[in-house]
């Protein structure tokens, strides 16, 4: 039997319509096509965000029969009410929301970061603002600039607490938290520590929602601008697989075009000396990752070995579940291997002096910047990576220096570590990183060629997923998730000794590294991230080697320089050590 | 700073012992018994310094930031110590109204102190508090657990010289 939900009728500005009971106001108008501003309301269902504290207030509109004001956003229909969007009454207050929010506010949009990207700003201009007739007290934070990572202005925020929600709910990390009450509320760190003191993860998704620049990226273009400008220097640069899939979106081209020959050419443009392929490294990764497993599986290791190649997840292992920190695998990430290659393997090659040489890497992450600074990949004085940059601060370097990136024509990388295969290509979407070791392991484990690369079963967009594989006469049981709060609910069946699973993947972003922390916003358009992660799945199918060990660059690497995966000097480059840090 | 949070060493053992006894026996939902554990934490120690909010995020699996959060929405905890006399200075509407903000600038200059610091003379803590209920009496303060309302500023020196005066008695 299927249960009939209620309907409910009512009119919104004259029309009548018959919705569901529950929906909001706001889904109603939507559904007819009537649109109504909102601003703290965020409601992502497929990535499992959902903001409706209903504290804005620009999104009121008048219901008649109340004779009253009421937040669409959070009020829901009833049988019979006449709601009006457009009347003076409503237009007016919700102007009066926005106005009061604005005039406590900087107001510097001219130098802000998020200029023409901030979700204030446009309703500002939507509103037809242009005056704010209230001038209320500035706020006098201090700028939070302790991390690597993350730069957070209080003074910016307009505390809907999406980023609380975000942090809470989705990543279940917990950093940030509304303090105090009334006039003097901040959304702040607890005892308002330095962010750089707390356990956050850098994973950036506080960003990716926060609708002003009260949540931002640490900027990282100077640095790059000044390595650029030094003849002295040697400067390097590398490109994470998901930045081809999403940097169109800041040109005009459509979510999900694939870019990858014009972001070579630009960073030529910009400069570079040598621009290598973070893929290259991805290839690396799962050779030695692949590696690793059959060790694990074959010596009676700690099993499941899970997948280290997010430095979010990592950080949020060490101080969330310390105890278990001989699971996560011990190998690099692919942008460590290829610093860490560049200044051993590729100074070598062409005599280069490594303290000449400054790595930067373009990367859809916030955490990749604090990897970057972590003490294990800095070993005697001599950094893996310089500086990383995000997809957004590529476009805004390319557009700063006036590159025309439209008209660009494809390129190819650099060779010595430029080749990839479709393997490392989907290490920028969730589920990616494991179908790629698992087409290497197969092939490890068996000797025999695995004809069908296309692991179907550990593609998709659910939180947790779980497949198993036939290898030979053992089956592969294999565990992928994505966001924090799921690799939680992972760790915690692991930790209580009920996880039947060899390897598990895990990324901290929602769908992987194509909804990173540094990707260009979404805006809560969540179809973009399906249109990227397509597009990686389309550069897989599209190359004539589609596993990792295939590459014939790195087999040249081992050949001429690391001899064979896991050797000493694989060890010694390649991986790395994890330790445990105070929940905070 | 983030070492003097995670020094748990400058609490009272005993004290931090009774406590820990207190949330072990607490059944099932531990997390959901957080003002529970607040006030048995400020009842033991007079206050909530920030190490031991870290100590009971962590012993009810909860981030230190929500317990921080909830710690300084309400103004019965404090994080610092108080003064013998704690002065809640009502600021809801009705109070406000009827110069709520005077009283408590006078307050504030009486006993030398700024809102939520105990003062130097380890006397006085003057806290703003949303309305207590006694709208009736406004403007209307607290003094530890006693009602004073209806009140004038010539009041409020009064109130204060009685403290003092109390506490020179002793
Ligand atoms: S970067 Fe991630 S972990 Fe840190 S505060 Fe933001 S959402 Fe939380
Ligand atoms: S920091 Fe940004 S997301 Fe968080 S409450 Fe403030 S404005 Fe909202
Ligand atoms: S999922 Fe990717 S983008 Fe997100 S934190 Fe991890 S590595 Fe960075
Ligand atoms: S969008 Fe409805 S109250 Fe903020
Ligand atoms: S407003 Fe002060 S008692 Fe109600």
């Amino acid at each position: 039997m299927k249960l009939i939900d209620k309907m409910i009728n009512l009119t919104i500005n004259g029309i009548e319509l018959n919705v569901e009971a529950g929906t909001t106001l706001l889904e109603a108008a939507e559904k007819i096509g009537i649109h109504i501003p909102t601003l703290c309301h965020l409601d992502l269902h497929d990535i499992g965000v959902i903001n409706k504290n209903a504290n804005c207030r620009v999104c009121m509109v008048e219901d008649e029969k109340r004779g009253r004001l009421v937040p669409s956003c959070a009020e829901k229909v009833i049988e019979g009410m006449r709601i009006q969007t457009d009347t003076l009454k409503a237009v007016m207050a919700r102007r009066t929301s926005l106005e009061l929010m604005l005039s406590n506010h900087p107001q510097d949009c001219l130098t802000c970061v998020k200029n023409l990207d901030c979700e204030l700003q446009s309703l500002a201009h939507e509103m037809n603002i242009k005056e704010i007739r209230y001038q209320g007290e500035k706020m006098n934070h201090p700028k939070d600039l302790t991390s690597k990572g993350i730069v957070k202005d209080s003074n910016k925020c307009i505390m809907c607490r999406r980023c609380v929600t975000m942090c809470d709910d989705v990543q279940t990390v917990g950093i940030l938290s509304p303090l105090k009450r009334g006039f003097d509320v901040v959304v702040a760190t607890a005892f308002h520590l330095d962010l750089a003191d707390t356990s956050c993860t850098y994973c950036g998704q506080c960003v990716s929602v926060c609708p002003t620049a009260a949540l931002a990226e640490m900027n990282d273009t100077p640095s790059v601008w000044r390595a650029l400008n030094n003849p002295k220097k040697h400067v390097i640069v590398q490109v994470a697989p998901a930045v081809r899939a999403a940097i169109g979106e800041e040109f005009g081209f459509e979510p999900g075009t694939i870019l990858t020959g014009k972001v070579v050419s630009s960073l030529r443009r910009l400069g570079f000396d040598q621009v290598f392929d973070t893929n290259f490294g991805a290839d690396l990764t799962i050779i030695e990752e692949a590696k690793e497993l059959i060790d694990r599986i074959q010596n009676n290791k700690p099993l499941p070995m899970l997948t280290s190649c997010c430095p979010a997840w990592v950080q949020f292992i060490e101080h969330q579940f310390p105890d278990l920190l001989d699971v996560p695998s011990s190998c690099k990430s692919p942008q460590q291997m290829v610093g860490a290659l560049t200044k051993t393997y590729y100074a070598e090659h062409n005599n280069i002096d490594p303290k000449d040489i400054i790595m930067v890497s373009v990367m859809p992450c916030v955490a990749k910047k604090a990897e970057a600074a972590r003490e294990e990949l800095n070993k005697d004085g001599l950094s893996e990576v310089d500086y990383v940059i995000t997809t957004r601060e590529l476009s805004r370097m390319l557009k700063e220096a006036a590159i025309d990136f439209r008209k660009l024509d494809d390129e190819p990388f650099d060779f010595l570590l430029g080749e990839s295969t479709g393997a490392a290509a989907i290490f920028g979407t969730t589920g990616g990183v494991i179908e790629a070791a698992t087409r290497t392991a197969y092939e490890m484990l068996t000797g025999k060629e695995l004809k069908d690369v296309n692991f179907k079963a550990m593609r998709g967009i659910e939180g947790i997923r779980e497949a198993t594989i036939q290898i030979g006469d053992m089956e592969l049981n294999i565990g992928i998730a994505h966001e924090l709060g799921n690799a939680r609910k992972l760790l915690e069946r692991i930790r209580e000794g009920k996880s039947n699973f060899h390897a598990i993947e895990i990324m901290a972003c929602p769908g992987g590294c194509i909804g990173g922390g540094g990707q260009p916003y979404h805006h809560g358009n969540i179809d973009i991230l399906k249109k990227r992660q397509e597009a990686l799945y389309t550069i897989d199918a599209s190359l004539p080697r589609r596993k990792s060990h295939e590459n014939p660059m790195v087999v040249k690497l081992y050949e001429n320089f690391l001899s064979e995966p896991a050797s000493p000097k694989a060890h010694d480059l390649l991986h790395t050590t994890y330790s445990p840090k105070e929940r905070i | 700073m983030k070492n003097k949070i995670l020094d748990l060493s400058t609490l009272d053992k005993e004290k931090l012992m009774a406590l820990s006894v207190y949330i072990e026996a607490l059944e099932e939902d531990k997390k959901e018994q957080l003002i529970h554990v607040l006030h048995k934490a400020q009842s033991l120690f007079g206050h909530l310094p920030q190490n031991l909010q870290w100590f009971i995020a962590r012993k009810l699996d909860l981030s230190s930031a929500h317990v921080n959060g909830v710690v300084t929405f309400y103004s019965f905890f404090n994080e610092e110590p108080t003064g013998k006399y704690v002065i809640s200075v009502c600021t809801g509407t009705a109070c406000f109204v009827k110069g709520a903000n005077k009283v408590l600038d006078r307050i504030l200059k009486l006993t030398k102190t700024t809102k939520n610091k105990m003062s130097e003379d380890g006397l006085f803590t003057i806290k703003d508090v949303r309305c207590i209920g006694a709208c009736g009496l406004a403007p209307v303060i607290t003094v530890n657990d006693k009602v004073y309302g209806n009140l004038k500023p010539s009041d409020v020196d009064k109130i204060i010289e009685q403290c003092r005066g109390e506490d020179y008695g002793h």
